[in-house]
């Protein structure tokens, strides 16, 4: 099973009051839940939700549906309001939750 | 037309053809081919899916793989110092086997690491050649074939003139006689392996250059050559040397 990883990308610095560009790619191979002869069958294991949180609040919510491709790339704005880490939530089938932060530089 | 003209007309033929030059001129990059929106997510990390792989083969690098055993950092030091390495590969070993970057990334696991080789097509082997392949992103491609490499550059060049398969193409027939036209939704490409290990959409996932090179066998209705083969990695050495002078692009962005 792959490794659970997101690769994170924000400004290196921003300044208070600045809109600030999150992007997020997910590592997640959405298992489909094949079930034909000759395999075994896994149950379906898909990203359902990807959340932020930043500065203590949730900037962005996103539902994805279960067509979502594997891997998938997302991309957000939010505001720059104080130096803190930007967390990173993935829910899948099954309610596993991973999560991962970036920080975020604000002067 | 006299007996004897035909004859030279023959000759003169069989001797061009026998001196024909890889046409080095139609060889294209890969990325020439990509649409300009894969191009540019091709070159930008933050939209990227092939630098997930990266990052688990960067932190594979500096990890033990067992108590007492050496990482990959503790001979080799930082992986920057794998800068170019890519663009030699596949090379001959001392023993005489030709190895491509993840050959050597096993060879070094079960000699120096005491450890069983990754399974080909694994993630943590995949991993850790796009993590070494990107060192050399951007750098010329310069193989050796002459020497010790010679008899298995004769087989990848014979596997690639060859026609194979119940369509009865050789590699060439698309990839120097159709370069540019559409086959498939995609674009034909000069068929080099530079962008490998690659993030092909179709797979969703990082894949190898045997893995990408099956694919084009199942398309001719050929019996695929295993993953690893001696076959594989011929045609492999050839493809390399084709792309001599061009950039290592891995890892790649493909359709």
């Amino acid at each position: 099973m792959e490794p659970a990883a997101a690769r994170i990308t924000v400004p290196q610095a921003a300044r208070r009051g600045e809109i600030v560009e999150v992007r997020v790619l997910v590592r997640h191979p959405m298992e489909r839940a094949i079930d034909a002869p000759g395999l075994t069958p896994r149950p379906r294991r898909i990203v359902h939700t990807i959340r932020a949180t930043y500065a203590g609040e949730e900037v962005f919510r996103m539902d994805l549906s279960p067509g979502i491709a594997a891997n998938p790339y997302v991309a957000f704005r939010t505001l720059a309001v104080e130096s803190g880490d930007l967390v990173i939530e993935w829910i899948e089938d099954g309610g596993a939750v991973h999560r991962q932060a970036a920080r975020l530089t604000v002067s | 037309m006299t007996a004897r003209r035909a004859r030279a007309i023959v000759a003169a033929a069989l001797a061009l053809a026998a001196a024909a030059p890889v046409p080095a001129a139609e060889i294209r990059p890969s990325h020439e081919f990509l649409s300009p929106t894969m191009q540019a997510q091709q070159d930008d990390p933050s939209r990227h899916p092939g630098w997930l792989w990266v990052d688990e083969g960067e932190s594979l690098w500096s990890r033990t793989p067992a108590p007492g055993r050496n990482s990959c950092a503790a001979c080799h030091g930082g992986i920057d110092a794998m800068r170019g390495v890519a663009t030699r590969y596949p090379a001959v070993a001392a023993d005489g086997s030709l190895l491509n970057l993840e050959g050597r990334i096993n060879r070094c696991r079960t000699r120096h690491q005491g450890e069983p080789p990754h399974p080909y097509e694994s993630s943590p082997l995949l991993s850790l050649a796009a993590a070494i392949a990107q060192r050399s992103r951007g750098l010329p491609m310069a193989v050796a074939v002459d020497g010790a490499a010679a008899p298995s550059f004769e087989l990848g060049r014979y596997l690639y003139d060859e026609r194979q398969g119940q369509l009865n193409l050789s590699c060439g027939q698309c990839h120097d006689e159709q370069v540019g036209r559409r086959l498939r939704g995609d674009t034909i490409s000069s068929g080099l392996g530079t962008g490998y290990p690659a993030y092909r959409l179709e797979w969703n996932a990082l894949g190898s250059l045997h893995r990408r090179l099956r694919a084009c066998s199942i398309g001719v209705r050929a019996e695929p050559f295993a993953a690893g083969s001696a076959e594989h990695l011929a045609l492999e050495l050839y493809l390399a040397f084709r792309a001599r002078g061009l950039p290592v692009e891995s890892p790649g962005l493909r359709r």
